[in-house]
C-alpha cells in the first residue's frame, strides 16, 4: 500500500522543503522506501536541501515529455539507498506540466515505492493544482504568524474542495519563549483558528539553518528540530506519538552550545 | 474605534492575532469581500436613516463566528444613533 503525500502551505517560506526533505529521510530510515518529488517548476530547491544538486541530469519535465526514463531522472541519496528525488526542471515554468501528466506520473511511481512526497509551490496557481493532482493526503505547513494562517486556512479550502480530506497540520517554528510570555500565537491557537488535526510542531531551530548548510535533513538527530521531525515520521506512519513538550533552550544547553563553537 | 483601541492595547500581540484571525477567516471562507460588506453597509444606512439619524462614519459591521461552532456565523452591526425621529 503506497501513500501520495503533498506538502504544502499557500504562503512561502514556511517550511515545506524543509519539512519535505525531513519527513522523508525520516520515512526512509524507518525503512520505507520513499521518493521525493519538487513540483516547484523553475524555482528549484528540494535539490540543495537534500544535499544532491550535483547528481542531477534529468528531471520530472523531462520524464513527463518522455526524454528520460524514470529510472534515469531519479537520484538515489547520499546515505539512503531506499530514498530517491525526483528534481524539478529549473528552466522551465509551471505549465510545462499538467495535473493529468503529474497524477500518471504519481501512479507510476506508486508500484514500486511506499511513500511518494510531494514538495509543493507556494502559492494556489498551476504549480498547485499540479502537486495535489496526484495526492491521497496532505501535510500542511504553517508558523504561528497571521498570514501563514491565513494562507493555510484558504489551502485546506482548496483541498477539500479537490476531494483531498485527509489533511494534517505540521506548525512549524514555535517559539516557547514568546508564547509563553504571550507574543506568538500557542499551538492551541492555531488548532483551535483552522480545525484540523495536528500532526507536529516543530520548534524554532538554528539547526535547520545548519543542516541546510551541509545539504542533510537534520530529523532523527538530537536537536529539537530532529526530534519532532522523527517524531512526525512515526505519526505518518499511523504510530500514536504523544506530542512532546516544547521548552525553550535550558541553562545547560545554552552553556553546550557556547562550547560548540 | 477608540473604546475598542484602548480595549486592544491590554490584550498581547498572541491575543490580537488570534482575535484578527479569527474575524479575518470568516470573511475569507464566506466569501464576503470587503466591497460587498461595504455595499452591505451603505445598504443599512439608508434604510435606518429613514427612521432614525445615525452616525454614519461610527457605524461597524462585521462578520463574526459565535461562540457556539454550530449555530454559524453571524452579521454583527453597530449602529450609533444621533437622535432618534418622532
Amino acid at each position: 500500500m503506497s501513500e501520495v503525500i503533498v506538502i504544502t502551505s499557500g504562503k512561502g517560506g514556511v517550511g515545506k522543503t524543509t519539512t519535505t526533505a525531513n519527513v522523508g529521510t525520516g520515512l526512509a530510515k524507518e525503512g520505507k522506501k520513499v521518493v521525493l518529488i519538487d513540483t516547484d517548476i523553475g524555482l528549484r530547491n528540494l535539490d540543495v536541501v537534500m544535499g544532491l544538486e550535483n547528481r542531477i541530469v534529468y528531471n520530472l519535465v523531462d520524464v513527463v515529455e518522455g526524454n528520460c526514463r524514470m529510472k534515469q531522472a531519479l537520484i538515489k541519496d547520499k546515505k539512503y539507498p531506499n530514498l530517491f528525488l525526483l528534481p524539478s526542471a529549473q528552466t522551465r515554468d509551471k505549465n510545462s506540466v499538467t495535473p493529468e501528466q503529474m497524477t500518471k506520473l504519481v501512479e507510476e511511481l506508486k508500484e514500486e515505492f511506499d511513500y511518494i512526497i510531494l514538495d509543493c509551490p507556494a502559492g494556489i496557481e498551476q504549480g498547485f493544482k499540479n502537486a495535489i493532482s496526484g495526492a491521497d493526503r496532505a501535510l500542511i505547513v504553517t508558523t504561528p504568524e497571521v498570514s501563514a494562517i491565513r494562507d493555510a486556512d484558504r489551502i485546506i479550502g482548496l483541498l477539500e474542495a479537490n476531494e483531498i480530506h485527509k489533511i494534517d497540520l505540521v506548525i512549524n517554528r514555535i517559539r516557547m519563549d514568546m508564547v509563553n510570555r504571550g507574543d506568538m500565537l500557542s499551538k492551541d491557537d492555531v488548532l483551535d483558528i483552522l480545525a484540523v488535526d495536528l500532526i507536529g510542531v516543530v520548534p524554532d531551530d538554528e539547526n535547520i539553518v545548519i543542516s541546510t548548510n551541509q545539504g542533510e535533513p537534520l530529523v532523527g538527530s538530537d536537536a529539537p528540530a530532529g526530534k519532532a521531525y522523527a517524531n512526525i515520521c512515526k505519526r505518518v506512519m499511523g504510530e500514536d506519538v504523544p506530542f512532546m513538550e516544547i521548552t525553550g533552550p535550558t541553562f545547560f544547553q545554552k552553556l553546550a552550545s557556547v562550547f560548540k563553537k | 474605534m477608540g473604546i475598542f483601541d484602548s480595549f486592544f492595547k491590554k490584550k498581547s500581540s498572541g491575543e490580537v492575532a488570534k482575535d484578527r484571525l479569527k474575524l479575518l477567516l470568516v470573511s475569507d471562507r464566506s466569501n464576503c469581500s470587503p466591497e460587498t460588506m461595504e455595499l452591505i453597509k451603505n445598504d443599512i444606512i439608508k434604510v435606518i436613516s429613514k427612521y432614525m439619524e445615525i452616525d454614519a462614519e461610527g457605524l461597524d459591521i462585521q462578520i463574526t463566528q459565535n461562540n457556539d461552532e454550530t449555530e454559524g456565523p453571524a452579521l454583527y452591526a453597530n449602529i450609533p444613533i444621533r437622535e432618534l425621529k418622532k
